[in-house]
């Protein structure tokens, strides 16, 4: 395990940093990701590991002690930690877990996010996803894997007017571009 | 029961086509990869199947004009394969139903 899991925080490249002029537009710097795969069975023993609960519904997010789980189906879960917790958690999952039916990948550097920000965000966001964004359709706290045009995006709702989007790293220029292309609508 | 005819693709339609995933609820089709027909079974010792019955498994499918069970997945979204009861003909989804469940 020890050896899938950076050690020293790299330098990250973010493909969004230096283009995000927008005040509505920030990137999210810094930050470790994890995909967790996990059996049913094992949901409670990994929530208590993690310090976070896993057992939410699907495509709900939760968050205890800086650390963020966002539940993308019914056994998958994308895990937003700080950097200098990657590998304390890797260490713990991998105690606790005796039995070792589970699944931790480090997708840090395989991902970046922005956080968009704006009473036009959910018509912004509608420019290349098919979503309701309605507050009963997508209410805040909600999580989910879902496209953005042709990207691959995870969009975690944070509050009403506040959305977190994860795309590829490779693909994040194209996601921003268009993000600006259909934000020049709204003047923002 | 009287079948609605489908929409015709050259007027347009305002309306999306939404899936019920299972798991995450109604979604749009733009999300889901087709999976071809549901409830297809790989003999368990396929070396004892005669060449007809093997033809028949690798190649041949219903096709029907009306209710289909078939697989989908919801690639953009949580990732798992189910199965969708769908008219062919009106595009209406009667059911989805998780994988190992049974026609409903």
């Amino acid at each position: 395990m020890d050896n899938l899991v950076q050690t020293k925080p790299m330098p990250r490249l973010f493909p969004l940093s230096g283009k995000a002029i927008d005040r509505r537009c920030t990137p999210v710097n810094g930050g470790a990701r994890f995909s967790l795969r996990l059996p049913a069975a094992s949901i409670s023993t990994a929530s208590a590991a993690l310090g976070v609960e896993l057992a939410v519904p699907v495509n709900r997010a939760s968050a205890a002690n800086g650390r963020t789980a966002l539940r993308l189906g019914p056994d998958e879960w994308l895990l937003l930690l700080s950097e200098a917790e990657a590998v304390p958690v890797a260490a713990v999952l991998e105690a606790r877990l005796t039995d070792g039916r589970y699944s931790l990948a480090d997708i840090s550097h395989r991902q970046t996010g922005v956080v968009l920000e704006g009473t036009a965000v959910t018509d912004i966001l509608n420019g290349g996803c098919p979503l309701d964004f309605d507050l009963a359709a997508f209410p805040v706290g909600m999580a989910t894997r879902t496209i953005f045009c042709k990207a691959e995006a995870v969009l975690w709702r944070q509050s009403e007017g506040r959305f977190h989007l994860e795309v590829w790293r490779s693909f994040a220029p194209y996601v921003w571009n268009l993000l600006a292309i259909v934000s020049r609508e709204y003047a923002v | 029961m009287k079948l609605l005819p489908p929409r015709s693709p050259i007027k347009g339609s305002q309306e999306m086509l939404l899936i019920p995933c299972p798991y995450c609820g109604n979604r749009p089709e733009i999300e889901f990869a087709y999976g071809g027909e549901a409830h297809v079974v790989r003999a368990a010792a396929p070396r004892t199947v005669d060449d007809t019955a093997w033809t028949e498994f690798l190649y041949f499918r219903k096709n029907p004009r009306g209710d289909h069970a078939e697989r989908w997945r919801h690639a953009y979204g949580c990732g798992r394969f189910f199965n969708v009861k769908r008219n062919t003909y009106t595009d209406q989804i009667e059911a989805s139903y998780r994988i190992g469940e049974t026609l409903p």
